[in-house]
């Protein structure tokens, strides 16, 4: 690992193959083929040092063959994973491990068995993002700062053999117009460096950093999508809330107390027929279509010393009219409007009657949800619930029960109260049921039903984004630079009676020739030979 | 010399920065559930709610005196129907052995629940969640879904198993102070 004293008394690294400050070649010293001058001949740090198993591991990430092959495997998987839909878009109630294969054939089962159902989550996903991650990092510092170092130890006076095995070059006795030839470099805005009566005139370098600008970039961006698992971090959660209701909004607990929120009213309009902009449109279409979900909220917060589950002491922070795309912002949470379901039964209002003369004693509302015990209608009237079904649904035959905690069917037994009848009489009511257990001589029959909606909110949080945004800006401002820029150079170097004249460029070479024609028509230069 | 320790020094502690972001990362995607906020491990977060009698009852009222077997039903679901029984018989027995039971409802008409405690003689405190908050709290999916809480506050088990009674003693006693 001997470092390399170049004959113009410049120190290189180990490995270097041209020098950084004359440009002698170190390696291949009597070959007559053109230099190559890909990261200016500087030692790829990696593959100079070869020791211990951290070093082999670097050394992998290090080579921009695997890198390449990460991203072909990134973009191939990623393929892969939409030819089907992914598993948060199947049906929610279908079973992944048979709905693939009903749905898509053979195909789809094998997609199942690779586990491309829940690719973007998974974890050899990740971890071919995450070897992506490494292989930046690895890749520009192995890279980026040899590459820095020499275009910063360059110096104007170059080696011969520097000169005559670049790709433009040419030697000529001429006298060269020097005056003219610095006002139509500087033209160019090339920077024009001397010394010793040798040229070095440069520009663009700035050019060379843009595959480092744009690594810097993605990395940023891969840190901001791996933030969105760290806590606190990225939040996206459902809240189903029923007109009327008041619920802690999941997720939206703070220091100073937990946010509540409360459903004022759901809204869906539809588009009039006579609608002057779609009216067209809308004769052909046989249903009503829908223009606007709002759902009218409020927004509370609790104490600091709020207690889950206890009755909060709620503040008003602020009424609001969610709409699609207008979501609800506070602190930095976001309420997003996102589906509803329409009249859901919330409560049944019953009249009480006596038989005989068909005169209504009163009547009584039941809340579906949660109903009452009792019902005082007037003196010496009273309706007790008995018992409540949800869900109503019969077991083995005889017992009640309820299927699930959705007012949907409810059932409910009564006990009717009368002044003649302190025993009380039994009655069975539900949807389209109206019983009577023994001759009763009270009757109760529905009166109204009433519907609430429900609205189907997301809260979401996403601290990343801005991350992402720049990582993303940066990474865009890295191609710009690296793409539309050529880092272009002019080398005179004057031997005795003889200039030699060798140019450069990382890029387009086309434009560089074209350039040097310009130069050439204005000064008189010797047009270059292209070597290659 | 320096140098070239310097160079791995700075090589091994940039690879393991990178290994332990992923790993952190992976670990919560794929490995933890994410369907919930509170795991096993945890301190189990405070609450309070009123049982079916109208008692206010808090989780940190048994904090370093007893533990809590903390168990989320329903009286639509035939698993949570079929553990309750052995609940009670075990909950005679441990109750004076520092046990609470907690069965949380989520979120039903108090009626039901009490025709249902009444049929089944159920004498452990029932609480009421009527608006779901501390389900929603503690992340609960299907139910019957039951914590292990111990004297010191920290959750030691979650499961969303039906429960035998054998099972269940196992889980009272080591949640025994």
């Amino acid at each position: 690992m001997e470092k390399i004293t170049c004959e113009c008394g410049h120190v290189n690294p180990f490995g270097t193959e041209i020098c950084e400050a004359c440009g002698k070649p170190l390696q291949n010293v009597d070959s007559t083929k053109l230099i190559n001058m890909r990261y200016e001949g500087g030692a790829v740090r990696s593959q100079t040092y070869k020791k211990h198993s951290i070093d082999k591991i670097w050394n992998f990430f290090s080579s921009v063959k695997v890198g390449i092959w990460i991203i072909v495997l990134i973009l191939v998987a990623a393929a892969i994973g939409t030819i089907f839909p992914q598993q948060m878009y199947i049906p929610p109630t279908a079973d992944p491990s048979t709905y693939y294969e009903e749905e898509y054939g053979t195909l789809g089962k094998i997609f199942y068995l690779l586990g491309f159902e829940n690719l973007y989550g998974s974890w050899w996903f990740m971890l071919l993002l995450a070897a992506l991650g490494i292989s930046l990092v690895i890749v520009s510092i192995d890279r980026g700062f040899p590459l820095y170092r020499a275009l910063k130890h360059q110096r104007v006076t170059r080696h011969n053999s520097f000169m005559n095995r670049q790709r433009l070059y040419i030697e000529v006795t001429q006298p060269l117009a020097l005056e003219q030839l610095k006002t139509s470099l500087k033209k160019r805005r090339y920077k024009v460096k001397e010394e010793n009566g040798n040229w070095l005139a440069e520009k663009n370098r700035f050019s060379r950093w843009g595959p480092y600008v744009n690594h810097t970039g993605l990395i940023l961006f891969l840190i901001g999508a791996m933030l969105r698992f760290f806590p606190d971090m990225y939040l996206d959660q459902p809240l189903w809330i029923k007109e009327g209701e008041t619920l802690a909004i999941p997720g939206t607990k703070t220091e100073d107390g937990q946010y509540y929120l409360k459903n004022n009213r759901f809204i869906m309009d539809t588009y009039k027929e006579n609608d002057p902009k779609f009216a067209e449109a809308l004769k052909k279409s046989s249903a009503d279509i829908p223009s606007n979900y709002q759902s009218n909220v409020t927004l509370y917060k609790t104490k600091k010393d709020f207690l889950p589950g206890a009755k909060p002491e709620l503040t008003k922070v602020k009424d609001y009219k969610l709409r699609v795309n207008d979501p609800l912002e506070f602190d930095s949470f976001s309420l997003y409007q996102v589906d509803f379901k329409p009249s859901q039964l919330d409560a049944f209002s019953f009249k009480l009657k006596r038989k005989k003369t068909d005169e209504t004693i009163g009547e009584f509302t039941v809340n579906l949800a949660n109903p009452k015990a009792t019902y005082h209608l007037k003196k010496g009237y009273d309706i007790t619930l008995k018992n409540y079904y949800k869900n109503v649904k019969v077991e083995n035959n005889k017992e009640l029960g309820s299927k699930d905690n959705n007012p949907e069917n409810p059932l409910m037994l009564l006990k009717i109260i009368a002044p003649d009848v302190p025993k009380g009489e039994r009655a069975v009511l539900g949807i389209q049921k109206n019983f009577e257990l023994g001759q009763n001589k009270y009757r109760i029959s529905l009166s109204g039903v009433k519907m609430k909606n429900v609205s189907g909110l997301t809260v979401k949080k996403d601290r990343t984004l801005p991350i992402i945004v720049i990582g993303g800006l940066i990474f865009m401002i890295g191609v710009v630079q690296g793409l539309y820029w050529n880092h272009r150079r002019v080398w005179l170097k004057k031997e005795g009676d003889r200039w030699l004249i060798a140019a450069h460029t990382n890029k387009n070479w086309f434009g560089m020739k074209r350039e040097l024609q310009g130069i050439s028509e204005e000064t008189g230069m010797p047009v270059l030979q292209d070597q290659s | 010399m320096k140098k070239k320790q310097k160079r791995l020094v700075l090589r091994s502690v940039l690879l393991l920065v990178i290994a332990l972001a992923v790993g952190y990362t992976l670990y919560n995607t794929v490995f933890k559930d994410t369907s919930g906020n509170v795991q096993v491990g945890d301190q189990a977060p405070n609450f309070e709610l009123t049982t079916l009698n109208g008692e206010k009852v808090k989780l940190s009222d048994f904090k370093g005196k007893k533990g809590v077997f903390l168990n989320f039903w329903g009286t639509w679901c035939d698993p949570c129907k079929r553990e309750m029984p052995y609940m009670e018989e075990l909950y005679k027995q441990y109750r004076d052995k520092g046990i609470e039971i907690l069965a949380v409802d989520v979120g039903e008409a108090s009626i039901s629940v009490s025709d249902f405690k009444k049929r089944l003689h159920l004498s452990f405190p029932i609480l009421m969640d009527d608006s779901k908050d501390v389900t929603r709290l503690y992340g609960i999916g299907p139910i019957p879904t039951t914590l292990l809480i111990n004297a010191d506050g920290k959750i030691i088990e979650k499961t969303s198993d039906s429960l035998s009674k054998e099972k269940i003693e196992e889980y009272m006693k080591r949640i025994k102070p």
